[in-house]
């Protein structure tokens, strides 16, 4: 296989992003109406992170909801997500990450802008992927838990403290659009504003680096991608170790020593570049029987 | 268990989740937060 594949593979993942980004946020009347989708849809979760107060979201955020039933006042489990999410995740693991994520296919788009490129040190690319977990644990689940407001509710620590898809999907929408909501800004928003400006500009410079090192919707499919349904395959009869998949791969993955590593966003790359199609996805993970065999 | 085994588990697991949560009514209280503009998630509560 050549650059030609690659390229081609790397055109159907794009419009598969696009579309289902632009589904998932398909509601133009609240951009219009200056309001948000309030219908039954919204009851369902979307698979990748997309702000459910996005004036075009139709769906919920899982991270979002996650959160929201964490709530101490009502007593709910959080069943409902963390099931949807397993499932999500134990069919094809972070899948998810790499075709229908909104905030991931922005931050592919500002990769593809020409400014110097940033290689993380690889000791400090370690540790920091180790961040998304402490983050997916503490402000996802733990802080949510046990945090009560004045008001004795639930506080979303993700959404409130970190999330910059939040910001760029909702709150900037919403603060241009309405101008009640603009009187109402304040030091939280400029803190939230920061840390979208530096994903943003950090997105420029490093592959996903919000996927890489803060997201815990990426944590937690993270988990099942040893175990899920679909995985990679190597098929080491024919691999001639020529480094083509790890070369290509954006997310700093050793494609021939770990196939299903954490990391892998399952985006296809490195299955286009092998020369001898040793890679492939498969139920499993099996290897695909060579051809002529039965 | 085998690491076969432990998807198919793992899958009727969260399917009984979802279900446990919707019987619990969590689908409602995901959408009462959802329909809302959410000032605390988007930074400005």
């Amino acid at each position: 296989m050549d650059n030609k594949d690659i390229k081609k593979g790397m055109r159907k993942r794009k419009a598969v992003q696009f579309g289902f980004g632009l589904l998932q946020n398909a509601y133009i009347k609240g951009f219009l109406d200056k309001s948000i989708y309030s219908g039954r849809l919204k009851k369902l979760c979307v698979p990748g992170l997309n702000c459910h107060s996005c004036p075009g979201a139709l769906g919920a955020c899982p991270i979002g909801g996650l959160q929201s039933l964490f709530d101490g006042r009502r007593r709910q489990t959080g069943f409902y997500v963390l099931g949807w999410l397993a499932m999500a995740g134990i069919l094809a693991g972070r899948f998810v990450c790499g075709w229908l994520c909104l905030f991931g296919l922005i931050q592919e788009l500002l990769y593809m802008i020409p400014v110097p490129k940033i290689t993380v040190p690889e000791k400090a690319d370690r540790k920091l992927r180790y961040l998304k977990y402490v983050i997916l644990a503490l402000f996802v689940v733990v802080l949510p838990l046990a945090y009560r407001g004045g008001s004795g509710s639930g506080v979303p620590f993700f959404c409130k403290y970190i999330c910059p898809a939040g910001t760029l999907e909702a709150g900037v929408p919403l603060v241009l659009l309405w101008d009640g909501m603009r009187g109402a800004v304040g030091g939280l928003f400029l803190w939230k504003s920061t840390l979208l400006v530096l994903t943003l500009a950090a997105s420029m410079m490093i592959y996903r680096p919000f996927c890489r090192y803060i997201c815990p919707l990426g944590a937690f499919y993270a988990l099942f991608q040893k175990i899920s349904f679909t995985r990679l395959a190597l098929d080491k009869s024919r691999c001639i170790d020529c480094g083509r998949c790890t070369a290509v791969c954006k997310m700093g993955v050793n494609v021939t020593h770990d196939p299903n590593s954490a990391e892998c966003i399952r985006c296809g790359e490195c299955v286009s570049a092998c020369p001898e199609k040793a890679l492939h996805f498969g139920y499993d993970g099996r290897v695909r029987p060579a051809d002529g065999e039965a | 268990m085998k690491k076969a085994a432990l998807k198919y588990v793992i899958f009727v697991a969260a399917a009984l989740m979802v279900m446990y949560g919707m019987v619990n009514g969590e689908p409602e209280t995901v959408a009462q937060k959802a329909t809302k503009v959410c000032l605390e998630c988007i930074g400005i509560g």
